[in-house]
């Protein structure tokens, strides 16, 4: 345990000292962290599932806690939150299952009925709100609504018959999901690159901001397909992350023009499509990415340019923004923008009246706005932005939207 | 009559914009409600009008031109024509009104013109300017009285033009004591050309095109021309027939190209007036630019050149129509070559250098130093022998610029005070004497400095100030002059603002624009251009500058200025841009991309300050990987919420008139 601990620790000065950078980068690491916590905690041989979620939470807590601008580590540890739920759900589904059988000559009405309601319980909790399953539920069953102590006062029942087994099966399933989610993490961008041809047509001109690993592995796939398209690359000061990403691409034989941020607007009106990567997509379809991308998708309606965004699954996340301009901003340091050398004397507090004459804003994310996006490609598909709500309903279970404050028990 | 006033309405719109601010009442007077109008009070308008009739001229420019007088203008003074006939105290009450019946039934307005220039002017000066052509024209002395006959008709218009820039612009004018001093003498000179040439006009129409010449013109002889008035006027009737018999030769073609409006009036001025209109018409659209995609035309150009330039290995393909050179492999090469002899002078070989190197860069700066240049180079210059100085030096000041473009493309703001230049030394009159010729030229340029810029960016602080209120946040971009002495002039006022400068790369001039106001005393916040839609929540204005306004309203300026326009407007945050009149300019362009200029790729590789950003280092050679470094960018009209220029505040939709009413062919001064 101490090994954990000292590996959360790692990852937590990481995230706030901002070592970690990109959230695909974050998110891998997250879910690593993660996967050797549940790996290793120390479970109570009743109720496992309870106990793994809190453990879980805590240190999703301390992660989200250490970066709350890098939404990935909130997302991917709602993710293993949602995976332990459903292994805990589908456990207790096979468990009934299996007890029913097992018990089925027996006439015990009283357990019957029990087991009868929670096999309705895990169903309903498991799957979707059908109008079918609502129309389904007979009026009589309102035990269905289940208190959590008989529930897991079934489990205790179910898992003192076999609870080493069943214990190392269920974190044996729990690490094999996690095991899935970061493989989707590490290869969402080759999914992603899949649906390329679909949407890059020959002698496209393309324009896209800053770097993502996304986009280039997108572009790169139309490119091996023997689409030939003209490409725009902005830099995207202050990180310049543009010029690595032009000089990947031209590397790999794609006409590239590097372009400053401030002729993306002259430059849109002879693009086709704005294709860029993102930081995070917020649950109403709005985008938060690198600085300037808000101009750029204004100036890409102004011309009707498609602005398509590419992201995997690990980027959803499901809060809503409010106020995500400043909220959901970090400010970098002036000298990426200013030299110190220079202007040092007027950003100093102690001349004059305590005010700096001087400040200088170098925000480091922009929020895009959901009317501003055309189209989203995940790895999932293609999606418009009004659809993200259901996407995060999917991925995300309703309970752990608030990770920060601890349940009540 | 009903064909001709038809036509007449037709040129009625583009004078309407101006009309921005109120009409005048009695503009309508094209229109048949409201026949009568006060602006004839001369006798001899009738007979003119009666002789107009005759020739059938085509309805003209002036047609607005009674109007005018009284309700003037807000912000932009009145169109010319009528301005210049009418506010000058009409002598005369109108004596009859019904005469303005006959007048708009019989006569196309351009007779109106006339009209309205004899009964206004207060003396009977166009009698004795037209003297020379009078005899020519018809033997009586009462032919004098009509100018539609005898008197050139162009160099009438040519003439009272800057009459109406000078007293609507007034805000503006502060003549140097030197200068009419010249413009006596010139005038003088002219007439004296009139009578010797009676037969040509052309010397004439080239001389009178000044206001101030116009204005002392009549103050020296209004004593010499009142003896003629006097006889011409009594019998201005029945000499009105005989006139326009002879007058129909000219008459015939010079309406024709009045018609195509006032724009037509500057080029058919320099012409002569004896072309056919379309011609003229054509002339009048702007030159199309070099365009360096076409290798015959660039070979051609690359032989004459004084600038060596290596043409850039990877080039844009979408900007193959612009001059694509390497940057900074010229400067050594022009440095070595500063004492050789050369045909270009040394003072415009040094402006140029310091394009190149960028010493000298933003329109103003630029345009300044090259008109000193010019300056300069005129004070040296000595017309070589069996030539004339208008040709020599007209070819001279084409070979600079010609120079000074290899150097750094012109911008258009010195391509319009290239065009002034030429203009007035066209306009030259030949009696002067060398000496007196260049001293005339340097006086107009430097007239042209202190007016057209200087004094410009005066009014412009004066008129933006007022948009200052306490407690602005007030954003600008990029390092614009007139922004800034917007903001010092607004600090000096004791205005508490702030001011947030958005910059952008390749050049980062804003942070010298920073530095400078933080040295003032302005409480500044400074960010990079990608983060303006962070911090346009908090600005209140929007200040930009601008290199050029063109004629459909964008406003074509520093790359970035676009974007941050774009943002202002999406935050429903006003957008005020600054910019002189004498900037604007009647091309018209929509993207970014057929007009612009293309600055040192490798500004764009490398990072100043940045030393970890250097991933571009090695591959500017790479087939593949092209930089990009655009200077301009147009913003479109609909994000502009206001240009202040020295005309006043006028939305983008007025810069055509501007364009048209005072920028057009050098009405300047």
């Amino acid at each position: 345990m101490v090994d954990v601990q000292g590996l959360v620790n790692e990852l937590v000065s990481k995230l706030r000292r901002r070592k970690v950078e990109g959230s695909r980068a974050t998110a891998r690491l997250t879910a690593e962290l993660l996967r050797s916590v549940i790996s290793q905690s120390k479970l109570p041989p009743t109720n496992q599932p309870a106990a793994l979620i809190d453990a879980v939470r805590d240190v999703g807590e301390k992660l989200i806690a250490a970066n709350p601008i890098e939404l990935a580590v909130g997302n991917i540890v709602r993710r293993v939150l949602h995976i332990i739920r459903e292994e805990d759900h589908s456990n207790t589904r096979d468990a009934v299952e299996g007890f029913r059988l097992s018990v089925g000559g027996d006439n015990d009405y009283i357990v019957e009925q029990d087991h009868l309601n929670l096999s309705v319980a895990a169903q309903s909790s498991l799957c979707r709100p059908s109008l079918h399953a609502l129309l389904e539920r007979s009026p009589d069953s309102a035990t269905t609504y289940f208190t959590a102590t008989t529930e897991d006062d079934s489990e205790e029942k179910r898992k003192s018959l076999d609870p080493n087994a069943r214990s190392l099966e269920f974190r044996r399933k729990v690490i094999s999901a996690v095991n899935d989610l970061i493989e989707d993490i590490n290869t969402c961008h080759l999914v992603i690159a899949e649906l390329a041809v679909e949407h890059i047509h020959h002698n496209e001109v393309i324009l896209t901001f800053g770097r993502s690993r996304t986009v280039k592995e997108f572009l790169c796939a139309a490119k091996e397909k023997k689409r030939s398209f003209g490409l725009f690359v902005a830099e995207g000061a202050p990180k310049y992350q543009g010029h690595l990403l032009a000089k990947e691409l031209a590397a790999r034989g794609l006409q590239t023009t590097v372009i400053t941020d401030s002729a993306v607007f002259a430059m849109i009106s002879r693009v086709n499509m704005v294709i860029v990567g993102v930081h995070a997509v917020m649950a109403n379809g709005g985008v938060i990415g690198p600085v300037g991308l808000n101009m750029v998708a204004l100036a890409a309606r102004k011309h009707a340019v498609p602005f398509v965004v590419v992201t995997g699954t690990h980027k959803l996340c499901p809060l809503y923004p409010n106020n995500p301009e400043v909220s959901l901003n970090e400010m970098r340091s002036p000298s990426e923008v200013l030299s110190f050398e220079e202007f040092s004397d007027c950003m100093d507090y102690r001349i004059g009246t305590g005010a700096p004459q001087l400040h200088v804003g170098n925000p480091s994310f922009d929020y895009v706005p959901p009317e501003l996006v055309s189209l989203f490609i995940t790895d999932i598909g293609g999606y418009y932005p009004s659809y993200m709500y259901r996407l995060i309903a999917d991925y995300y279970s309703s309970d752990d939207l608030v990770i920060q404050q601890k349940p009540a028990s | 009559m009903d064909p001709r006033r038809a036509s007449r309405t037709v040129s009625d719109p583009k004078i309407r914009q101006v009309g921005f601010f109120a009409p005048p009442p009695d503009r309508s007077f094209s229109g048949p409600p409201d026949p009568i109008s006060t602006s004839t009070p001369n006798p001899a308008a009738a007979t003119t009008t009666a002789a107009a009739a005759n020739t059938s001229s085509p309805p003209p420019i002036s047609d607005l031109s009674p109007s005018g007088n009284s309700l003037s203008p807000v912000m932009i003074p009145p169109p010319r024509h009528s301005s210049d006939t009418t506010h000058r105290p009409v002598p005369f009450p109108p004596v009859s009104p019904l005469r303005r019946d006959t007048l708009s039934l019989t006569v196309g307005s351009y007779n109106n013109n006339n009209n309205n220039i004899i009964s206004s002017s207060p003396t009977a000066s166009f009698y004795d300017e037209s003297k020379g052509i009078t005899v020519k024209v018809s033997p009586t002395p009462a032919a004098s009285s009509f100018p539609g006959g005898g008197f050139d008709l162009t160099a009438v218009k040519a003439s009272s033009v800057p009459a109406s820039g000078l007293t609507t612009v007034s805000v503006v004018k502060t003549l140097p004591p030197g200068f009419t001093e010249t413009i006596v003498e010139k005038v003088g000179g002219s007439v004296e050309m009139q009578n010797d040439l009676p037969a040509n006009s052309k010397p004439l129409k080239e001389r009178t095109s000044k206001a101030e010449r116009r204005a002392l013109q009549e103050a020296q002889r209004a004593a010499k021309a009142a003896a003629k008035a006097e006889g011409s006027k009594l019998s201005a009737t029945t000499s009105g027939a005989v006139a326009s018999a002879n007058a129909k030769p000219t008459k015939a073609t010079k309406p024709s190209s009045q018609k195509n409006d006032s724009a037509t009036v500057a080029s058919s001025e320099k012409k002569g007036g004896d072309r056919p209109p379309e011609k003229d018409r054509k002339k009048d659209a702007p030159h199309p630019r070099m365009q360096y995609d076409d290798k015959s035309r660039v070979e051609k150009a690359k032989r004459r050149a004084v600038v060596k330039q290596t043409e850039a290995r990877n080039r844009v393909e979408l900007f193959r129509h612009l001059p694509q050179y390497e940057h900074g492999t010229q400067l050594p090469d022009l440095e070595s070559k500063f004492f050789q002899l050369d045909p270009v002078h040394p003072v415009v070989y040094k402006v140029g250098l310091q394009y190149i190197s960028g010493d000298i860069s933003g329109g103003n700066a630029r345009c300044i130093a090259m008109l000193q240049a010019f300056q300069e180079a005129i004070k040296d210059y000595s017309t070589p022998d069996e030539k004339t100085l208008t040709r020599d030096l007209t070819a001279k000041i084409n070979s600079y610029v010609s120079f000074l473009n290899e150097c750094r493309p012109l911008s258009i703001s010195m391509g319009n005070a290239i065009r002034f230049l030429k203009n007035r030394i066209a306009k030259l009159p030949l009696t002067l004497s060398e000496s007196e010729a260049k001293a005339f030229l340097q006086s107009d340029i430097e007239q042209f400095i202190s007016e057209k810029i200087i004094l410009a960016d005066k009014v412009i602080v004066k008129h933006a100030v007022t948009k200052i209120r306490d407690g602005d946040v007030l954003l600008t971009h990029g390092s614009s002059s007139a922004v800034e002495m917007i903001l010092l002039h607004a600090h000096e006022l004791g205005k508490q603002f702030r001011v947030v400068i958005v910059d952008s790369r390749p050049k980062l001039e804003g942070q010298l624009l920073l530095r400078r106001l933080v040295g003032k005393g302005l409480s500044c916040t400074y960010a990079n251009i990608n983060a303006v839609s962070y911090i346009m929540h908090e600005v209140t204005r929007v200040f930009l500058g601008a290199s050029s306004v063109l004629s459909n309203g964008t406003v074509y300026s520093r790359v970035g200025t676009a974007c941050v326009a774009m943002v202002a407007h999406e935050f429903r945050v006003p957008v005020l841009v600054c910019c002189e009149a004498y900037k604007f300019h009647e091309r018209v362009q929509l993207d970014s991309i057929c007009s612009n200029e293309l600055g040192d790729p490798d500004a764009i590789s490398k990072v100043p300050g940045r030393e970890d950003i250097n991933y571009l280092d090695g591959c500017t050679n790479s087939e593949n990987l092209q930089l990009l470094n655009l200077i301009y960018d147009a913003t479109p009209s609909d994000y502009v919420s206001m240009i202040v220029t020295d005309y006043g505040m006028v939305p983008p939709t007025s810069v055509p008139v501007i364009v048209r009413e005072y920028c057009r062919d050098q009405v300047w001064i």
